[in-house]
């Protein structure tokens, strides 16, 4: 195409288009070194000293680490209690989003008003709906327990009870599954119309035709939902913390020294033990260490990711 | 294209029959199918929807019945809204949730959309890596790098106890709002933008000219997804206002609330709902961009 005469004007051109992309990408550049990766560098460096946040940090090599990983009694439960958040919450939200994208896809009458009753709990800030939900299954004062009662169901004690309270955390979390309604219901009605048709022509029942047809068509989707809300999920940490301290009952305002995880630690998960050690406890250096861990993790989880694409990147990147 | 289908659409007709009118037993199935869908579809919205009217009858009853456990308010306090309103603190928090959520969402889109479009549309090496690391970015939990960050901000830069430490990084492109502009920007095809620049237009006069007004839905679908997230964060608050009542936001205030009205659940619901309100009033004027925004994070590759 060029002609090769003219290489001085070529790569004069080639600079200015690099100069070009440079100063497009200038913003997230700028901003990728100073909020990411420094900050990761650091996080790194902290995790081999001593530092209280008051006098110079010293270096003392592995023991954060050894302590983190070997003694810190909560370092067990917060790790337990995320995981366990992890594969019980992400595998209920797909099943059930899945469930209500489907459900939405077959109503005939009111389709307007069903999916936005399905999707505005989605729309909700975390605390307004923590502690709303603390409130309703308050089992002295809420109506939820109030009603079960007067059908004769004896109700747990929900966020007070130490085996009921992750589940609390699920149900709040299964009542903002508006997104994957959306994301689920897009994919089912791109499901080609004739498969199903074919399907039937064969003499494919309901489930035939969802194992055969829907599912191949839509599982990219769906191991993007678990993907990204494992992703999620490891970040946890509004709603625990919240729905913690408020159903503990304890009157002081935020910022507050208690230890997180009311019932029992039952709700401690890893990103609270980060804030209590980093912002309430002082110990920075183990705080990192347990980041680092975090982030491990998550690295794991977004490589992953990459690997099978799950919609992410495309084959042109 | 299933982005704008998701909401508002009607579903797709039943099939008409197949020339002749349906048998008795196949209408009849056909009934019992549709009342089927419809109960558990009521059943489905029951447990949506009952918790917002719980938390609304409450909030306008008196403090001694919010404590009953009662379903219906005895006498209507609308006063309790006043009161919420009255409580101090409470109109700071509203200023400062607009002045986060609406300088935030400015700073993101301006610094996403060039770092966006470069990425979706120039062909330079490193791209790939680029995207990849868009993606980490994203995909990395915010108290994997929180410590070192507010060591900066507290001890360095002595701007702990304001809102700055969130609404500045923004103005450095925001990881999520990037790859979604990105993947909107894709769908936008390239001979536009080369008709443009055979009519002598430069790169930046074709972003600000010809893709900005193109891309708009997504604009805004990614304004709408930042402001909600800078009005329901409740971490970034808790980092950097916690010290100082006079910048918290609604979102993180309204748990002290709650504390220091340790027994008044009624008011608590009435801040509740004022809490979620803006979100769900926005959501009802912008409807169609915020769920194409969200169909586009999870179907578009």
């Amino acid at each position: 195409m060029a002609t090769l005469t003219n290489a001085p004007a070529l790569r004069r051109k080639a600079r200015r288009e690099r100069l070009r992309t440079l100063g497009f990408l200038s913003p997230w550049l700028v901003g990728f070194t100073v909020f990411f990766g420094y900050p990761l560098l650091a996080t790194v460096y902290f995790s081999f000293m001593h530092y209280n946040q008051i006098e110079a940090p010293t270096f003392v090599g592995l023991r954060n680490w050894r302590y983190v990983l070997e003694q810190m009694p909560l370092f067990g439960p917060a790790l337990w209690n995320t995981l366990w958040l992890v594969v019980v919450m992400v595998a209920l939200r797909v099943v059930f989003g899945l469930g209500i994208g489907l459900l939405v896809t077959r109503i005939k009458s009111g389709v307007g008003f069903f999916r936005t009753a399905f999707y505005l709990p989605y729309l909700a800030p975390p605390v307004a709906a923590t502690v709303a939900f603390v409130f309703l299954l308050n089992p002295g004062t809420g109506p939820v327990n109030d009603i079960l009662g007067n059908i004769g169901i004896h109700a747990p004690n929900w966020f007070n009870d130490p085996a009921w309270a992750k589940p609390s955390l699920v149900l709040l979390s299964l009542w903002g599954i508006g997104d994957l309604m959306v994301i689920f219901m897009a994919a089912l009605l791109d499901v080609p119309k004739e498969q199903y048709e074919a399907a039937e022509l064969d003499g494919a029942g309901a489930f035939h035709k969802f194992r055969y047809v829907t599912w191949p068509s839509i599982t990219p989707i769906v191991m993007f939902a678990v993907v990204t809300g494992v992703v999620q999920t490891m970040q946890y940490y509004t709603q625990a913390l919240v729905a913690g301290k408020l159903a503990s009952g304890v009157s002081i305002g935020p910022g507050s020294v208690i230890q997180p995880g009311y019932p029992d630690h039952s709700t401690l998960t890893v990103p609270q033990l980060v804030y209590s050690l980093g912002f309430q406890n002082f110990n920075t250096g183990a705080a990192c260490v347990l980041s680092l861990v975090l982030f491990a993790i998550a690295m794991a989880v977004t490589t992953l990711l990459m690997r099978k694409r799950a919609g992410l990147l495309s084959a042109e990147d | 294209m299933t982005a704008t289908t998701a909401l508002s659409a009607p579903s797709a007709p039943a099939r008409p029959a197949a020339g002749r009118s349906p048998a008795p037993a196949a209408r009849r199935r056909a009934a019992l199918h549709w009342i089927a869908v419809h109960t558990v579809a009521i059943a489905a919205a029951l447990f949506f929807i009952l918790p917002f009217v719980f938390v609304f009858l409450t909030s306008v009853m008196s403090d001694d019945q919010a404590l009953s456990g009662d379903l219906w308010p005895t006498e209507w306090n609308w006063s309790n809204y006043a009161d919420v309103f009255n409580t101090p603190g409470f109109l700071d928090w509203w200023r400062n949730s607009l002045m986060y959520a609406g300088l935030g969402t400015l700073f993101t889109v301006c610094s996403s959309i060039p770092v966006a479009y470069a990425l979706a549309k120039f062909r330079f090496r490193g791209r790939r890596t680029a995207m990849i690391m868009v993606i980490s970015t994203m995909m990395l939990p915010p108290q994997v790098i929180v410590i070192p960050m507010y060591l900066v901000w507290a001890q360095q830069l002595h701007l702990s106890g304001s809102l700055w430490p969130l609404i500045i990084p923004m103005a450095f492109g925001d990881a999520y709002s990037i790859f979604l502009l990105r993947q909107f920007l894709l769908t936008i095809p390239r001979e536009y933008l080369e008709s443009a620049k055979v009519d002598g237009s430069g790169e930046l006069g074709t972003l600000l000219r010809i893709v900005v007004p193109m891309a708009k839905p997504g604009i805004a679908a990614v304004a709408l997804f930042q402001f909600f997230y800078c009005w329901n964060d409740y971490f970034g608050p808790q980092i950097y206002a916690a010290q100082n009542p006079g910048a918290w936001t609604l979102s993180y205030g309204l748990e002290s609330f709650k504390s220091a009205h340790s027994v008044n659940w009624n008011l608590t619901m009435a801040a509740t709902l004022l809490v979620m309100a803006p979100v769900i009033i926005i959501f009802f004027f912008a409807q169609k961009a915020f769920v194409e925004g969200v169909t586009l994070t999870g179907v578009k590759g």
